[in-house]
């Protein structure tokens, strides 16, 4: 028998809520100490998408992200996290401006971290230009708050994965954990599919999308530093773990970035499958990875020992 | 345009900037008689994993070397869409490259990037829109994603999307669109020599500020970024 909710810790809440299933909001309720979030501009201030209208589609009134600051282990953090269930978590002009806003404060504080819970399938179409631009600045405002000291920890397992411009802020981050669920790329499976036809990629083949892009693969690479089981806990833990781990940016990073992006493409360029990489990374029976426990995943990923740790 | 009738307009006393399948690496001579560091993709060439790590590494190589400006042209295709690409990490290729340029701009290598021809998604977010000012030349053509994969992922039809286009700059492809944003600050054109435009913006370059918000406002193409941003970074600094 469960115990009902109310009579949980939200230790035994966070641990037993699935970060794939929860909403955005969930999600920073229970990754963060109980009750410490501040929300900034929040739904109550109605600061909506002024182009959603124009496709006759609804608006959401937190236009699909929340950001704010909260507390993680009684230190204090900035978080945004993205709410995949709302036009898949795309990026638009207010939804942008709002990552944009709090990453520019974290640079002029320069000492609290910024946890950002992807869940994105990139830009939001209906609001192209928009949203492609706020990406960019994103992306510079993420590089400009890293170079100011600031930590900025990405944590990938929602619903919409992390497509895109999103895909292109995770590789700006510090560090990224990644669930089994946290797809991270540029081009979506149906993008390829539908620009290079289904003999390139077929989309539909779920096996094919998880092994290719899927958080598996991405801890493999080296791509994720830590792999978390699909609880919002395991997360908090994740990222507890890496505000601990990342050192500091600067340009030896780059430079090791660029070996370790370079030697990957000498190592495995010429592979067609994950799973010959897997195997030419050391791993027997490479086949049965997306099967195994998280537990014996992580055990097999540590041993391989690929992070990008102060090489990105 | 070719990138060769570009790049002699824009340097007259000399460049030497090779044309690999696509990727443009070298430096050139400018006016003053300084050098400036060249790179881009031509030929409207797919930016895919081997083309990022060349751009990255060519920058990188430049940045203990040499000084003064970086020039990034522009004449792409999209990211590459490919199962090799992303099942490498193209998302990281990418995300490197732009890190390295907005590196450089950071660190006293002012960076110009300038669109002569196509360009869309994830490959102009690790080019041009990954530089200081971005400069337009007329006929580019920049576009966030292509008609038939917007129809696809909006599930609209091609005669719904096109009719959209045509009345929304917020959404449709083009030039004018991406200026009205605040992305591309500045339109060169080929009445004046175009080594005389590039000299006058870079005795005039702007401070390594992001103010594309801002522009945006001014130009009416983004009413609600940067107060959004601004009211979002004021909480911010309260709350800590």
């Amino acid at each position: 028998m469960t115990a009902p909710l109310r009579d949980m810790t939200p230790a035994e809440r966070a641990r037993s809520t699935s970060f794939y299933e929860a909403s955005a909001r969930t999600r920073l309720e229970l990754l963060l100490d109980a009750g410490s979030l501040i929300e900034f501009i929040g739904p109550e201030q109605r600061e909506v998408s002024p182009h959603l209208r124009i496709f006759d589609l609804p608006e959401q009134f937190d236009d699909g992200i929340i950001v704010g600051h909260g507390r993680l282990d009684g230190s204090p953090a900035f978080v945004a996290a993205q709410e995949g269930r709302f036009m898949g978590g795309a990026f638009g002009e207010v939804h942008g401006a709002k990552l944009t806003g709090l990453l520019r404060a974290a640079r002029e504080i320069g000492t609290i971290p910024v946890l950002i819970l992807f869940d994105t399938g990139g830009v939001r179409l209906q609001e192209a230009n928009a949203g492609e631009l706020a990406i960019a600045e994103i992306m510079r405002a993420v590089m400009e708050a890293r170079a100011a000291g600031v930590k900025v920890i990405g944590l990938v397992g929602g619903r919409s994965g992390c497509y895109g411009g999103g895909g292109l802020i995770a590789g700006c981050c510090s560090a990224l954990a990644v669930s089994e669920f946290g797809r991270i790329a540029v081009s979506g499976p149906e993008v390829i599919e539908t620009n290079r036809g289904v003999e390139e990629f077929d989309s539909r083949d779920r096996a094919l999308v998880w092994r290719t892009m899927g958080g598996k693969h991405r801890r493999l690479l080296g791509a994720a530093d830590l792999f978390a089981d699909d609880s919002v806990q395991d997360f908090r833990e994740a990222a507890l773990e890496l505000i601990g781990l990342v050192g500091p940016f600067g340009l030896d990073g780059l430079k090791a970035e660029q070996e370790r992006l370079a030697d990957r493409l000498r190592r495995f360029g010429a592979c067609l499958d994950a799973v010959e990489i897997w195997t030419i990374s050391g791993i027997a029976h490479a086949e049965t990875i997306p099967e195994l426990p998280t537990d014996q995943f992580i055990a097999l990923a540590d041993r391989i020992g690929r992070t990008s740790r102060d090489a990105r | 345009m070719t990138p060769d009738n570009i790049l002699t307009a824009l340097f007259p006393d000399g460049h030497q900037v090779r044309n690999d399948k696509g990727v443009l690496l070298g430096s050139a001579t400018r006016r003053s008689g300084t050098c400036m560091l060249v790179l881009g993709v031509a030929d409207r060439t797919a930016v895919g994993v081997d083309e990022a790590i060349r751009l990255s590494g060519h920058v990188l190589g430049s940045i203990d070397r040499d000084d003064g400006p970086i020039l990034v042209l522009v004449d792409s295709d999209s990211q590459r869409m490919s199962k090799r690409d992303e099942l490498l990490g193209l998302n990281e290729f990418l995300a490197h490259l732009a890190k390295v340029l907005i590196y450089a701009d950071m660190n006293g290598r002012p960076t110009i990037g300038l669109i002569y021809g196509h360009s869309a998604a994830g490959a102009l977010l690790a080019t041009g829109l990954a530089t200081r000012v971005l400069v337009g030349l007329p006929g580019a053509d920049p576009a966030v994603m292509d008609l038939p994969s917007m129809a696809k992922v909006t599930k609209l039809s091609m005669e719904a999307l096109e009719q959209k286009a045509n009345s929304t700059p917020v959404f449709a492809p083009g030039l004018s669109n991406l200026a009205q944003m605040g992305a591309v600050q500045m339109t060169w054109n080929y009445a004046a020599p175009l080594a005389d435009q590039l000299e006058a913006l870079l005795a005039d370059m702007p401070a390594v500020q992001d103010l594309r918000d801002m522009l945006g406002k001014e130009r009416g193409g983004r009413l609600k970024a940067a107060e959004i941003g601004e009211r979002v970074r004021d909480l911010a600094l309260q709350a800590r």
